[in-house]
């Protein structure tokens, strides 16, 4: 077995350094990697360009780094849940780059697949589309868009070993399986770190080859960002 | 006219057994409660959830279990989690055979603009144009005219674009449309709604061929 465990935190962060291109997962909050986040705030890295669907709220998730002016530039497909992310978008602290969420996804899947880009027909004649190379296959128009190079993926998981085979929990998987191994160093953090053996191979979401690092969160909030109930009858 | 619910009423009578649905924020969500409850439809949720519940009871919300919406759900027997790459290829792969969303505007060939308008805080597209660029049946749902009672059907949309040529049907307050390679055909009124009424309130080319019905909801 080649474990990929680190002991705590700090350990799963070395060679984070200002400047950087991070990778997040999550969507909304949830699936967020919390404890990767609340430690990039502590060690009060700079300059960070972050790929990631959204950019948290306020006072949790990527708007913690954002509080701190710990971001250069975002990558997302919606944002806006977050009032101190508009005043550095409108005034021009913020660079922010809009992609279309399925395209996201894939520019990281082709990160950790191999292929240096994709043909997509989403954003065809949209200003998203501006300056990009476009195709026909079968009549029809594609865009082409390319892998994201990044430094760091931090992703999110329910459950791992030490071999570092994850497996996620319900909507909080989405970003996080197509992030792992599509930056240089992915950084896993779970809920629970398990010894190898535990968990059922056949069950594995994401095999231990493309983490790099893995450790158990010390703490998860897990912060609900739209309480939505139904009365009992 | 209709009310928002109305629409939604009208659009879940487009909800086919067998379909699986990606339902829009906004009045496209309303559908799911008028759906025929005696066939089979499975909603999809682009952040990784097919098979979407009702909103859990108190108490059992589930951080781990939201829709699009970043809302608190449940899901159905059947259901399934998945990443946002495999959401993607059900959406581009055009494995999902009904999106319903909303729209700021929508051009008589077809051409819709939904995410951003200029000058205005912009909070990005999420996964509206990959859906409306890949699926092959869309459907909108929104108002006829804006708070202003300007037509929100129109020649050439002024906004910028979510996706071209791609929207097959509107459904609004005042109206069922066809989106044709001639303009809006006009195929149901919403109750007391003459169809002058809509030839007033609808700036792209639309199409009256004989006798207009009245919406069936």
């Amino acid at each position: 077995m080649i474990s990929k465990k680190v002991a705590n935190v700090q350990e799963a962060l070395e060679g984070v350094k200002d400047n950087m291109t991070f990778m997040f997962g999550g969507f909304g909050l949830s699936g967020i990697p919390e404890n990767a986040i609340a430690e990039l705030v502590r060690i009060g890295t700079k300059g960070l360009k972050c790929i990631s669907n959204n950019a948290g709220v306020d006072d949790f998730g990527l708007g913690l780094l954002l509080q701190g002016k710990q971001i250069d530039k975002m990558t997302s497909s919606y944002v806006g849940e977050n009032d101190e992310f508009e005043r550095q978008m409108l005034s021009g602290e913020l660079e922010v780059e809009l992609i279309p969420q399925g395209t996201l996804a894939e520019r990281c899947r082709a990160a950790q697949a191999g292929f240096p880009a994709v043909y997509t027909p989403a954003g065809f004649g949209t200003e998203v589309a501006e300056g990009k190379e476009t195709r026909e296959f079968d009549g029809k128009m594609y865009v082409l868009e390319y892998a994201f190079k990044a430094d760091f993926a931090f992703v999110k998981a329910w459950k791992g070993d030490e071999a570092g085979n994850l497996i996620f929990k319900g909507t909080a998987r989405n970003f996080n399986p197509n992030m792992c191994g599509a930056a240089k160093i992915t950084v896993a953090e779970v809920e629970e770190l398990v010894p190898v053996g535990t968990l059922d191979p056949n069950q594995i979401h994401i095999p231990g080859i493309f983490v790099k690092r893995i450790f158990q969160g010390e703490h998860y909030e897990k912060r609900i960002e739209q309480r939505t109930v139904r009365q009992r009858q | 006219m209709l009310d928002k619910n109305g629409i939604a009423k009208r659009i879940a009578k487009e909800v086919q057994d067998g379909y699986y649905v990606n339902l829009g924020i906004g009045i496209p969500t309303l559908v799911a409660n008028y759906v025929r409850d005696d066939i089979e439809v499975e909603f999809q949720s682009e952040n990784g959830v097919l098979g979407m519940g009702p909103f859990p009871f108190e108490g059992e919300e589930d951080a781990d279990i939201i829709n699009a919406g970043k809302q608190t759900i449940t899901t159905l027997p059947g259901a399934s989690f998945f990443d946002s790459a495999t959401s993607f290829s059900m959406i581009r792969g055009q494995h999902v055979d009904l999106t319903i969303l909303g729209a700021m505007e929508v051009a008589e060939n077809g051409d819709i603009a939904n995410w951003k308008i200029p000058g205005k805080m912009v909070k990005g597209m999420g996964g509206a144009m990959d859906l409306v660029a890949s699926a092959e049946n869309i459907i909108v749902a929104m108002m006829h005219t804006n708070r202003a009672g300007a037509s929100k059907l129109l020649k050439q949309c002024s906004l910028p674009l979510t996706g071209v040529g791609c929207v097959k049907k509107v459904v609004t307050n005042m109206a069922v449309l066809e989106v044709t390679n001639k303009g809006f055909k006009l195929l149901e009124r919403a109750p007391d709604v003459s169809v002058e009424d809509i030839k007033k309130a609808t700036e792209g080319e639309l199409i009256i061929d004989g006798e207009i019905p009245e919406m069936d909801i």
